[in-house]
């Protein structure tokens, strides 16, 4: 493998992940502000680093704990106690964590701080995310709600029913992908479900939108993550030699014209003046990743992804290269996915142990490839893993994808 | 009790019966098509930018996907919590000479069980709600009969 540490600086445009921690996801019915400095905290002792050294603080965003939520980054600066620290506040739908580590990473490599704070947490409402209230016609996600009462699971729904028609994927995968993520989430002490799944259980649990079941789509939870950033250089005087780095951020952004359904839109783009890309978005957002570190999914140890549903990670399968098209319920069926296979996906036990806390979960993603690249996921723990991808998207055009090596 | 037939969303659909049709726009330096429409700029990324004018999209398209909402979605969403629940079929719809799949619901009556991917489908006038203001309407997805 290509990717062992070099000793010297390392690849240009790495930086390096110091520490990791998380406030475990549940229904606290607490503030989200409790979840993030707990995370922060945690992610600080992780590093050995202290609170004051701390050059930067970036949060991300959460819409549901007002004006608070909207500065998440000051907002937890405040609550760890004000110590002169640049901050910043970034807002990308599900991507929001991502987009925050994206933000610290280019401090870092401008030379702007050697230590960055990243953060997110969320409160959870209850039942399906809602938009704003107010009459608001101009927005889109308005909109689908008003019109057409298309909630998230909805546009799972829709991609699952494709996926059935398309590749012959049946309820039997979707179960099979829950079962796999509930059997890891049990391991896993940050998940809010630690308890086994049978398929039997999936299948007998309520149709939510059709084809998927209750148990096929991922609740919204409470939780937050924090990671310690710093420049290559700051590690090594720290004295860690071999940390965990980040080697790619990817948040690009779809092209026009972007042809599958995307929430929270009524319809796709048409594709009668321009071709439609080669590649899908979310396969654009992985291919980014991938180009930016130097690697293929064949050098991968593990991936960590967004599965909204369970068809949803299924999809995930050949956006990131790791099968062909079409091909994802048979690399699930193989056994390739799970534990001790040739790429093990969601060995956190995936949003379907987590639920979503959303500007958490981006960052949650990469807390699990910093433990596994470590050696420190306990009974998760995926032997000799060296790279790992995470992958989510967003309402609104966002998604993005980290490469992480060791 | 004011009984106006008022569409949910303006310029989006217009006519009744036959004549019926989901409007968009065209940009007149590219020929991209908007639904929904786009009246002030274009948004193809290769585009100075045209004149946009108003379309009718084709009325007969074929199911890309199909779902539907078992359980009340949350407002703005109008539904009387009153009533008990009646599930609903959201489908997605491609039209052929547009390239383009838009999302409505089913007609009423229709369950995912009618519903296959890649079944000819035709856009007909719904009701969406009625309240206090209005009744408001929008367009349905209803099933020609016609399988692929
Ligand atoms: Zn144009």
């Amino acid at each position: 493998m290509a990717l062992a540490a070099d000793g010297g600086d390392g690849m240009t445009g790495e930086v390096a992940v110091l520490g990791a921690g998380m406030h475990p996801w549940g229904k606290w019915g607490r503030g989200f502000v409790e979840y993030g400095v707990a995370a922060a905290r945690a992610a600080l002792a992780d590093a050995g680093i202290g609170w004051r050294d701390v050059g930067s603080v970036v949060g991300a965003d959460t819409v549901r704990g007002g004006y608070p939520g909207y500065v998440a980054g000051a907002t937890f600066a405040r609550a760890l106690g004000w110590q002169g620290a640049r901050v910043a506040s970034v807002y990308a739908a599900c991507a929001s964590g991502a987009q925050a580590i994206g933000t610290a990473r280019a401090q870092i490599l401008a030379g702007l701080a050697d230590v960055v704070l990243v953060v997110g947490a969320d409160s959870a409402p209850k039942g399906f995310f809602r938009p704003a209230d107010g009459e608001r016609p101009d927005d889109p996600d308005w909109l689908r709600f008003r019109v057409l009462g298309a909630t998230n699971p909805a546009y799972f729904g829709l991609y699952a029913r494709r996926r059935m028609a398309v590749h012959g994927d049946t309820l039997e995968d979707f179960a099979q992908v829950k079962v796999k993520n509930a059997a890891l989430g049990a391991l896993n002490p940050n998940a809010r479900y630690r308890k086994r799944v049978t398929a039997e259980e999936v299948a007998e649990s309520a149709v939510v939108a059709d084809p998927l079941r209750l148990l096929d789509i991922c609740a919204t939870s409470d939780g937050g993550a924090a990671l310690v950033l710093s420049s290559m250089d700051f590690a090594r005087r720290h004295g860690a030699a071999d940390p965990v780095r980040i080697r790619a951020v990817s948040t690009v952004t779809p092209r026009y014209p972007s042809t599958v359904l995307d929430l929270p839109d009524i319809a796709t783009d048409s594709a009668v003046s321009v071709e439609p890309p080669a590649h899908t978005f979310r396969a654009s957002v992985a291919l980014a990743a991938y180009e930016e570190a130097g690697i293929g999914p064949e050098d991968l140890s593990l991936a960590e992804v967004y599965d909204l549903s369970t068809a949803l990670e299924l999809q995930w399968y050949e956006d990131l290269g790791l099968c062909g098209e079409g091909e994802a319920a048979k690399l699930l069926r193989e056994g390739a996915t799970g534990p001790g296979g040739r790429i093990p996906v969601n060995t956190s036990g995936g949003l379907a142990s987590f639920g979503e806390a959303v500007p958490a979960q981006a960052i949650a993603q990469v807390c699990e490839l910093t433990w596994q690249l470590r050696g420190q996921a306990g009974e998760r723990q995926v032997p000799g893993a060296r790279v790992g991808i995470t992958a989510n998207q967003g309402l609104f055009g966002h998604g993005s994808s980290v490469i992480a090596v060791r | 009790m004011s009984h106006t037939r008022t569409p949910v969303v303006t310029g989006w659909f217009a006519g009744e019966g036959d004549d019926f049709r989901l409007l968009g726009t065209r940009c007149a330096a590219c020929t991209s098509v908007f639904f929904p429409r786009e009246d002030t700029f274009c948004r193809n990324p290769g585009c100075d930018g045209g004149a946009l004018k108003e379309v009718p999209l084709s009325r007969r398209g074929r199911i890309w996907s199909y779902t539907d909402n078992r359980y009340r979605p949350p407002a703005p969403y109008a539904s009387d919590p009153d009533v008990e629940w009646q599930p609903y079929t959201l489908i997605a719809v491609e039209l052929a000479a547009e390239r383009i799949v838009v999302l409505g619901q089913g007609v009423p009556g229709v369950t995912v069980d009618d519903l296959a991917v890649g079944m000819e489908v035709e856009a007909v006038p719904g009701v969406l709600n009625e309240d206090a203001k209005a009744t408001w309407t929008t367009w349905h997805w209803r099933p020609t009969g016609v399988t692929a």
